[in-house]
């Protein structure tokens, strides 16, 4: 799968207005509502739902990211949402560092396979230290989707 | 299943794991695993049939992404490389991560 087969490009957000966590996490989500990606009226709860799974378990991998998600009923399809921030996000990662790239996934509640699948492609290049430099650099949401496009292309950035 | 040892320096032990609930190795079941890896002081490497990774490594075992009913092989170098291995298969295929089956699912 690739990234550009879920993530939303008018979900990116080139710099988070909040540094905490539940604020980065609802700027994230309703970029994804505004975009027309959650159905109506599942906004707050789906905010709700990732924090709880958050709170689970904190979805801070170390070197400066994090992946909060969910799985809802609201999508039918696998979507993300990518949000940066140069200032520093606690996310209680494992390596108790700030988090500066967050991508948020929302995945359907009935396909675990399609969950893992994008899973599998986000991690896929978070593993890149290339990558993972690029996309804390980006300054733009253009920026951020030239990045994820060519990084499909080109899968060692 | 499991290989014998070439000294007492050096014991690797590899087996065949399956992947056994109903939402396969996502990020949480994922973790769990780092934590049982992480406990041993052997090496441990874990392959698809794509990718081998570092099963002491969240990022890279999130990677595998690997759906129920994968089959994993689980590759550990060092002195208690035996014990590692009896534990991760425990936890994947015993107690599958805590999470149920597809046909535990079922009937809930």
């Amino acid at each position: 799968m690739k990234l550009a087969d879920f993530v939303c490009f008018e979900a990116i957000i080139a710099e988070l207005k909040t540094n905490d966590r539940d604020g980065a996490i609802a700027e994230l989500v309703s970029a994804l509502d505004k975009a027309g990606r959650l159905g109506k009226g599942n906004c707050q709860k789906i905010i709700k739902a990732v924090i709880k799974r958050e709170n689970e378990a904190s979805t801070g991998m170390g070197k400066g990211i994090a992946v909060p998600h969910v799985k809802h009923r609201a999508v039918k399809d696998a979507v993300a949402a990518v949000g940066r921030s140069s200032f520093g996000i606690d996310f209680s990662s494992l390596d108790k560092q700030p988090v500066y790239s967050v991508i948020l996934l929302i995945s359907p509640a009935d396909n675990p396979d399609k969950h893992l699948q994008a899973m599998e492609s986000v991690f896929k290049h978070l593993q890149q230290e290339k990558f993972r430099k690029f996309l804390r650099q980006s300054e733009t949401a253009e920026q951020l989707e030239d990045l994820i496009r060519e990084a499909d292309e080109n899968p060692t950035l | 299943m499991q290989a014998g040892q070439d000294s007492l320096e050096k014991i690797v032990c590899e087996t065949s794991v399956e992947i056994k609930n109903a939402d396969g190795l996502h990020m949480r079941p994922a973790m769990q695993f780092v934590d049982v890896a992480s406990k041993f002081e052997c090496d441990i490497a874990v392959s698809n049939d794509e990718t081998t990774v570092d099963g002491k490594s969240i990022m890279q075992m999130s990677m595998l992404a690997a759906t129920c009913g994968t089959k994993l092989k689980v590759k550990a170098e060092g002195l208690d490389a035996r014990k590692a291995i009896n534990a991760l298969r425990e936890l994947v295929e015993q107690k599958h991560f805590d999470e149920p089956t597809p046909s535990e699912q079922k009937k809930q």
